[in-house]
């Protein structure tokens, strides 16, 4: 699967970014994580407030950063 | 009367002052009455009440503000037309979680979803000027009379302001790409408690870690002020029979960029010095409304004549009100 972490830059980005790799290692699973950074491809999406996260093109959280447990339950629920 | 011991208990904790009090008069063998014992009371004490108010408010609000993503603000807001809303855009600013970082997004986001740039300006002047957090500060250092006033006239001049664009059609100002990506309708995310509690948790130490350094500094001028700055100084500069104390004040608050949370005690500082009401909150409005950093931001979406117009308005606004309080200050407050 694709995993997009969508923000410019922020802590929070970074934060989310960190978590995903966790939760993905942990799982076992294969995906490619892909940093949006750019704001008009962002806004593409719909999001107004950064960091979220998009699976395979569908925006699954937007505005906060979940933990690496909730990513886990998110991803294998797929 | 019940209220009262709450209020000065609670909100304003006199229970701290008094510690801080016997801290350094007993432990540390100061005179209070003396300039260095009075600044270091000043500092620890306004430290560590505004670090306790601000965590557990914070939390509250960040746990209010989950219901309220800025995509389910923007949907609010697409049902109400004219002054009622930028009404409503200034009334969601004040819950809709909101940093300078985000107002890009949060402008295309509005704006390419048909709202008109009226309404999301009110949205934008309100935000960062009036907040729950802010309100309880205000009524904690100062009294209740000032904290509601603050945020009628913030609204007030949110809801102006906002309302002057939309008549002044400005639309054409607006960078063409901002129209171009009509942002995608997403369904609202359903959190459950545990979720809204974590974000609130989040949403502490995110702003704590954001403005520990202005609150200090902050403190820090403000007991430099009330102890170490003669009055008859504060006076001469900003005294409220100065016809240009309120001019002053909100040209040097414009650039800076701090929060309110770091802004006021340097307010308070002022106050005791016999600085006019008005003239301290101009000061505050001045900072939190306009800085340097958003005004840049946001001139990657709007043009200069727009940003400029954006300025001008929230400018004479804040002057507006600073002087309208000095004169009228006369309530009691």
């Amino acid at each position: 699967m694709v995993i997009k972490v969508l923000g410019s830059g922020c802590t929070k980005c970074k934060k989310l970014e960190a978590n995903t790799k966790e939760a993905i290692s942990a799982l076992g699973v294969q995906a490619d994580v892909i940093k949006v950074t750019d704001m008009t491809d962002i806004m593409a999406y719909g999001v107004m407030k950064t960091p979220a996260l998009v699976v395979d093109e569908v925006v699954k959280i937007m505005g906060r950063v979940p933990t690496v447990e909730e990513i886990k339950t998110l991803l294998s629920s797929l | 009367m019940i209220f009262q011991w709450l209020n000065n208990q609670i909100l304003r904790m006199d229970w701290l002052s008094n510690l801080v009090k016997w801290f350094v008069e007993e432990v540390l063998g100061l005179n209070m009455a003396e300039r260095f014992g009075g600044s270091l009371h000043f500092f620890i004490y306004d430290v560590i009440k505004i670090f306790i108010l601000l965590s557990v408010l914070i939390f509250t609000i960040s746990y209010v503000q989950s219901f309220f993503p800025p995509e389910r603000t923007r949907k609010i807001l697409g049902r109400y037309k004219g002054i009622g809303a930028n009404i409503f855009g200034a009334l969601l600013g004040t819950i809709t979680p909101f940093c300078s970082c985000s107002s890009i997004p949060l402008f295309i986001g509005f704006t390419n979803a048909g709202l008109p740039i009226g309404v999301t300006f009110s949205f934008l002047i309100s935000s960062p000027l009036v907040d729950l957090a802010s309100v309880l500060l205000l009524a904690s250092i100062f009294n209740w009379k000032i904290a509601l006033a603050y945020v009628l006239v913030g609204l007030i001049l949110a809801v102006f302001g906002g309302s002057l664009i939309s008549f002044l059609k400005l639309e054409k100002y607006v960078e063409s790409f901002v129209f171009q990506h009509r942002a995608a309708d997403l369904p609202q995310e359903v959190l459950t408690i545990k979720t809204r509690l974590q974000i609130a948790k989040d949403g502490v130490t995110d702003i704590i870690q954001k403005v520990w350094l202005y609150i200090l500094i902050g403190v820090g001028i403000g007991a430099a002020i009330h102890n170490w700055i003669p009055e008859s100084f504060v006076t001469a500069v900003l005294g409220q029979d100065k016809w240009y104390s309120v001019l002053l004040a909100t040209i040097v608050g414009i650039p800076m960029y701090a929060d309110i949370f770091g802004t006021l005690p340097i307010a308070e500082a002022l106050v005791t010095k016999g600085v006019g009401i008005g003239t301290a909150l101009a000061f505050m409005m001045a900072v939190t409304a306009l800085s340097l950093p958003s005004m840049i931001l946001l001139k990657k979406v709007v043009r200069m004549k727009l940003l400029l117009v954006f300025a001008g308005i929230v400018t004479v606004g804040i002057l507006i009100i600073g002087y309208g309080f000095n004169a009228f200050g006369g309530f009691g407050l």
